[in-house]
């Protein structure tokens, strides 16, 4: 999930460039005589006039837009997110069910019973009505734990590559020594010691998901410290503080963001693992990942709907996520769009 | 030379285009083209001109979305673009070989040298093990690779820039090619190691009798080495002779414009720079190419579709208002420049030494001397020109006097105050007086930063005037650079390299400095647009009373620009004086050798090859004591051994047998 830098400008002439919009080079310089001396010039020729400046000159903003926009499958993910968030958090309010009584009258109904079009699972809880519930969980402990997961990473990645020396060693080393800890045991261990709620779940995974990002944003300090804008704005008299402020963040934002999404699926991922070792949020709460867990047991007896659907879903919004943050990437890579 | 037989290489009507993301790039245009048995050909011209496009369609290396459209690719007799994949293979495996630019590149870091040097026989011979190290072995020794037997079994890293361009060759001549195509093989390496490198081309296509094609956006590389030149621009061959017929007279208007924006035939003490930037070749485009920014074009020229005609005995070109008679090129006679009243210097360096600690924790650290006890003053409106081959340390000067880094000892006195002894306050003001400008503006400017925020930057860091003041002082910096102020709005990556430079420029010269690093700042542009810059520099200098201290590898360049040229050598300054004097009658060998390295753009001039100084720059964590290019120098003695001082009045030279005495002082 490393980010290329942004491109630099070839200086040789590997690939004819398209020159990018771009006014034209003539040059009225001060004293500039196109025409040398003693030469005569036939006709009205405006040399360096051939290249009209037409392009309009558009936003970063716009211009993002425009390029995540020809990203067809980034589009796909926002279309995907949305809909599942719809169905997660509107669906419950036009569809009713009770997902709070057990009926164990109704258990291990097909799909298509009436009034339960996704059947029911082994304690009589209507499947689909339990997936808009378990999406709901998913999607806020999600995008909760990869936001503070982000946040954390970064500012602890930011401090460290600036700093550099011995702090950086001292706090990439407490990283590296969290990361050498299998990230799943750390869960287990800390979601058998307190009771998991939605919020603590949260804690739990961005207290651990936190390290991948620092790191990324740790290389990327390291590499902006050394940038030659950043040397051309000591040149000016310039202190450090400007440099992390007006060059270094803006230019690792880009970074930061795209990690970002991909933290939202990994942390969508983390609250399936935990839930289906049944360390998730107690019933009747639920969450794919536990719908997931609970229908393995069901596998062998051929209540496929109770494995398929959440499985799908989970399959669904990392993939969604996933293509958000490839489209994002596409939109902060500066090289891209010299194309 | 006659061409009754049939060329080895002929291109008839080869058209390429590049596919992009919306559009597609016409790179190359009916092009024609002949290579002959034992031949070079050059072919020349700017970046985007097609040149590289040509051979990497030959080669069938074109980029993704690049295909051949249109053409034919004649090798001895057979069309390439008919043949089947497994003959193509075959033939261009087998018989043409490849050099690319970059050599650190275009080698495989992860292979040892024997194995990559041998792999076309592995791959197409199926040779053994031990016969494809035989091999290798023995084509190292003949592209003059010392101890052959021992640099087979190193890895890429452990060479010089130069032995690993001679791997790169060992490696195209490893199947005995036919025909050699050389895309740029010496950009990226320093003067005296391009020659190393041509003058190697050169024997291997006598010893193997094969034909090259050289590619080049260097005139002097093509003039002292081609047999035949082709000039390219905008995707079209514009003007075919020979060398020295087309240095002679060139005929289309193109080349005679490329032949003047020469530093060298800076006659008049003005560059003849060529307005305009070349054609998007993504657009349609009628007529001449390079109607637009010639200064004879008429109606015609913008809608008559132009042809090579032939010209006279082996030359063509497609122009319709030729160059009418030869116009012979006026040798260069440097500007006249001012005799200078001994004023308070704007900057005065003494004894400038920068050591670099290597080596981790626990090791004895080595130290790397960069700049070993450097002085010179630069006076008011004057230029300093800092020249030397890449290792040199120029740049760590540069970046010294900038302010960017401490020096280890010495002084820097800039206008009057010792830049060591300042407090921070007084530390930020300094820089004020001396900006920098960098040989890639991309990189020195922030993608995420629009020209308007590039431009403020420093004043805003200096605490310059209010809001309002420094938005209008950007516009008037980019009035003062040529550049329309709309380009305020603009990010960096819209705009050339000419243009960036011409930003980065007016960058450095927002909070109105006295002195101007400028580090290589046209090394990276194309001859007209070189040019542009150089000629706008000199005009600010002038209107503005800058001084500069310009580094640079281009001896031309630095002849063009400079009052006082400074020749550095290993951290040392070897010599220095007049700009003029020193690059026409140098003192110290090592002058004399990289002036006889540089490739004059002048068939008739062939350098003598024993002036050339042989292997390669000693490390600067170990350097030689005494004169540090004793262990290089034809003339070295005992005495040597000691170290030389700075000697002379104005023209001063650091060495115990210099090439001539001073000449005395115009009174």
């Amino acid at each position: 999930m490393t980010i290329p830098p942004p491109g630099t400008p070839t200086s040789g002439d590997p690939i004819p460039d398209t020159p990018a919009p771009s006014p034209p080079g003539h040059d009225p310089g001060p004293g500039h005589d196109p025409v040398t001396p003693g030469t005569p010039t036939p006709g009205p020729s405006a040399p360096g006039a051939a290249v009209p400046d037409e392009a309009p000159v558009r936003g970063m903003w716009r211009n993002g837009l425009e390029v995540f926009c020809e990203n067809r499958l980034a589009l796909a993910g926002v279309a995907l997110f949305v809909l599942l968030a719809a169905f997660s958090f509107l669906g419950p309010l036009l569809y009713h069910t009770d997902q709070v009584h057990t009926d164990l009258t109704k258990v291990h109904l097909p799909p298509g019973t009436p009034g339960h079009p996704l059947g029911t699972d082994g304690v009589g809880y209507d499947q689909l009505g339990r997936l808009m519930l378990g999406g709901q969980t998913s999607i806020v402990v999600g995008l909760a734990a990869g936001l503070l997961a982000t946040v954390v990473g970064t500012v602890w990645g930011a401090v460290a590559g600036f700093a550099g020396r011995w702090a950086d060693a001292v706090m990439m080393r407490l990283v590296d020594a969290m990361m050498s800890i299998p990230a799943l045991f750390l869960f287990m261990l800390m979601a058998s010691i307190v009771t998991p709620t939605v919020p603590m779940l949260i804690i739990i995974i961005g207290a651990f998901a936190w390290l991948g990002p620092a790191r990324l944003v740790r290389g990327e300090a390291l590499s902006l410290r050394t940038r030659e804008y950043v040397l051309a704005m000591r040149g000016m008299g310039g202190t450090g503080g400007r440099a992390v402020r007006t060059h270094i963040i803006p230019n690792a934002i880009g970074t930061v963001i795209v990690n970002a999404t991909f933290q939202v699926a990994d942390a969508i991922l983390y609250v399936a693992y935990l839930s289906f070792l049944g360390l998730g949020v107690p019933p009747p709460a639920a969450n794919w990942g536990g719908m997931l867990s609970d229908g393995l047991s069901d596998a062998f007896s051929g209540h496929w709907w109770l494995l398929y659907p959440p499985g799908i879903a989970i399959i669904l919004i990392v993939l969604a996520f996933n293509f958000i943050g490839d489209g994002l990437r596409d939109v902060f890579e500066v090289r891209l769009r010299r194309r | 030379m006659s061409t009754t037989h049939e060329p080895l290489l002929r291109l008839r009507g080869l058209s390429t285009d590049i596919r992009l993301r919306r559009d597609a790039v016409h790179a190359l245009d009916r092009v024609d083209l002949h290579v002959d048995q034992g031949e070079t050909l050059g072919i020349v011209g700017e970046s985007g001109s097609g040149k590289t496009m040509t051979v990497l369609s030959v080669m069938g290396l074109l980029p993704a979305g690049g295909q051949v459209v249109g053409g034919q690719i004649l090798f001895d007799g057979r069309d390439l673009r008919d043949l089947d994949p497994k003959r193509l293979r075959r033939v261009r495996g087998a018989e043409m070989g490849m050099v690319f630019q970059d050599p650190l590149t275009s080698l495989n870091p992860t292979m040892r040298i024997g194995a990559q040097v041998a792999e076309p026989l592995r791959v197409h011979q199926g040779a053994g093990r031990a016969e494809a190290r035989e091999r290798a072995v023995e084509i190292l020794r003949r592209v003059g690779m010392p101890r052959p037997d021992k640099i087979v079994d190193d890895y890429p890293h452990q060479l010089s820039g130069g032995m690993r361009q001679r791997v790169v060759i060992a490696m195209a001549l490893i199947r005995s090619p036919r025909l050699l195509i050389a895309d740029e093989p010496t950009t990226a390496l320093d003067v005296t190691t391009q020659r190393q490198i041509l003058d190697l081309i050169d024997d291997l296509r006598e010893e193997f009798k094969m034909a090259v094609i050289l590619v080049t956006h260097d005139l002097g590389v093509i003039a002292g080495r081609a047999d035949r030149v082709a000039v390219m621009y905008g995707g079209r061959v514009v003007e075919t002779a020979t060398t020295a017929d087309l240095f002679a007279s060139p005929r289309h208007r193109y080349t005679e414009a490329l032949m003047r924006a020469l530093p060298e035939s800076a006659a008049d003490g003005r560059l003849y720079s060529i307005p305009g930037m070349p054609p998007d070749l993504s657009r349609p485009l009628t007529g001449c190419r390079f109607a637009p920014r010639c200064a004879f074009a008429a109606d015609d020229c913008r809608t008559t579709d132009v042809t090579l005609t032939p010209a006279g005995p082996g030359h063509e070109h497609a122009c319709l208002h030729p160059v009418a008679e030869p116009v012979p090129l006026t040798a260069a006679a440097g500007r006249p420049r001012l005799a200078r009243d001994p004023a308070e210097p704007v900057l005065a360096v003494r004894d400038l030494v920068k050591e670099y600690d290597t080596g981790g924790l626990g090791k004895t650290a080595a130290r790397v001397s960069a700049v070993a006890g450097v002085s010179f003053d630069v006076g008011p409106g004057e230029t300093l020109g800092i020249v030397g081959e890449s290792g040199c340390g120029k740049s760590t000067v540069g970046r010294l006097v900038a302010g960017l880094e401490t020096p280890t000892a010495g002084r820097i006195v800039l206008d009057g105050a010792d830049t060591a002894a300042l407090d921070p306050r007084a530390r930020r003001r300094m820089h004020r007086q001396v900006q920098l400008m960098f040989q890639d503006s991309y990189a020195a400017m922030n993608p995420r930063m629009r020209v308007d925020a590039i431009l403020t930057e420093p004043l805003e860091i200096q605490r310059v005037g209010d809001a309002a003041a420094r938005r209008a002082r950007a516009a008037e910096l980019l009035d003062q650079v040529g550049l329309p102020r709309r380009a305020l709005e603009r990010y960096p990556h819209e705009f050339s390299g000419g243009q960036l430079q011409r930003i980065g420029l007016a960058r450095a010269l927002a909070l109105r400095p006295r002195l101007i690093v400028a580090d290589e700042p046209v090394s990276a542009l194309d001859v007209s647009v070189q040019a542009q810059v150089l000629n706008l520099m000199r005009d600010l200098q002038r209107d503005l009373g800058l001084s500069y201290v310009f580094i640079s590898h281009d001896l031309s360049v630095v002849d063009y620009m400079a009052d006082r040229v400074g020749v550095m050598y290993l951290g040392k300054l070897v010599e220095t004086g007049p700009a003029h004097e020193v690059v026409r009658t140098p003192r110290h060998p090592y002058t004399r050798a990289l002036l006889d390295a540089v490739p004059t753009p002048d068939p008739g001039h062939t350098p003598t090859r024993g002036t050339a100084i042989e292997g390669e720059l000693p490390s600067a964590l170990d350097p030689p004591t005494g004169c540090r290019f004793r262990t290089r120098c034809p003339l070295a003695q005992d005495i040597c051994a000691t170290e030389p001082t700075l000697q002379g009045d104005t023209h001063q030279v650091a060495c115990h047998f210099p090439l001539r005495q001073e000449r005395p002082a115009v009174a």
